[in-house]
């Protein structure tokens, strides 16, 4: 059972849903509030989708000089996991601590439906759980969510297996080369505008996002064919 | 010490897609102002800050565009200070 800490920023949203879908994983997940300084022995960091500071200035670029942000930057640089959803990728971004960033959806709309991803990278320690090629359905729901980067960016990501996530399909916001999510070189820190917390169990429709938790207990679940079924003595179908 | 007038202003860089421009444009044209050939639109952003001159205030504001006030990955920005 690994400890999940979830940031809360004034203006986030998705909090409930993260730490509920990573404790349905089978992991110790609980807040963090973004003024602590202290992680309280976070073996991974997630922050979750919102409106952190209203998007005042740009998405993401207020949050990131919370207090809390130093400690998730020193996290990443030991190498361990950290991950954002939807505005959390907009503050790694911001940050600095993932490639690239997040601007204004090319037809200037904010889109919220569920779309249709693959799964580009399956060495993360978000997406071990799934099978790399994988055809997934995740809902968005961003206003800012193209991806843009520098060309050299763009082709290091690419020709070093760093997209993480690609929309298939139509691509909803005008995202460059349809990315939906990219890694660090070193792979621990991801970044994804979907929000695979809010799809993780059949009542809500789908499970499709349910993997992204998984993964982090991975190690430690019963595998049969990729199909986790016994995480942390809790049996559970995906 | 002075107080200067510090107008900022930060613009999506050049080669990223502007569609709020496009759609400023777009309008235009709708309008009959069929001579307009593009749009960009960003941010104006008006400080009011005490320095030593003119050249350490815009050194401030420089630093303060690099640090939060544009992305240095999709945004130019461009300081121009004056006395308050």
């Amino acid at each position: 059972m690994r400890r999940v800490a979830v940031v809360v920023f004034p203006g986030t949203n998705s909090e409930v849903e993260t730490v509920d879908a990573a404790r349905d994983a089978g992991s110790d997940s609980y807040y963090v509030w973004h003024k602590d300084t202290d992680l309280k022995g976070a073996d991974v960091v997630i922050l979750p989708g919102g409106f952190s500071y209203g998007d005042y200035l740009r998405s993401g670029a207020i949050a990131r000089f919370s207090p809390v942000m130093e400690a998730v930057a020193a996290h990443a640089r030991a190498g361990g996991p950290v991950l954002g959803l939807c505005n959390g990728f907009q503050i790694l971004c911001e940050a600095g601590l993932l490639p690239g960033g997040l601007v204004r959806n090319d037809r200037l709309r904010y889109v919220s439906r569920p779309v249709r991803l693959r799964v580009e990278a399956v060495d993360t320690p978000f997406t071990n759980a799934y099978r790399k090629g994988e055809e997934i359905t995740i809902p968005i729901a961003h206003g800012d969510g193209r991806y843009v980067a520098d060309a050299p960016t763009l082709a290091a990501l690419e020709a070093e297996g760093r997209v993480v996530w690609r929309y298939i399909g139509e691509n909803p916001n005008g995202s460059t080369n349809g990315i939906a999510g990219v890694c660090n070189a070193a792979r621990n820190v991801v970044g994804v505008m979907p929000h695979p917390e809010r799809l993780n169990a059949p009542v809500l429709g789908g499970q499709d996002g349910a993997r992204v938790f998984f993964s982090l207990e991975a190690r430690d679940a019963t595998q049969h064919a990729g199909d986790l079924r016994a995480v942390g003595g809790h049996h559970r179908g995906v | 010490m002075p107080a200067f007038r510090v107008e900022i202003r930060v613009m999506p860089r050049g080669g990223i897609l502007d569609p709020q421009g496009q759609a400023v444009t777009h309008a235009l044209h709708a309008l009959g102002f069929a001579d307009v050939t593009g749009a960009r639109v960003g941010k104006h952003l008006v400080l009011t800050v005490d320095a030593a001159n003119s050249g350490a205030a815009g050194q401030q504001a420089k630093a303060m565009c690099d640090r939060l006030l544009a992305n240095p990955v999709t945004e130019d920005y461009l300081v121009a200070v004056e006395p308050a």
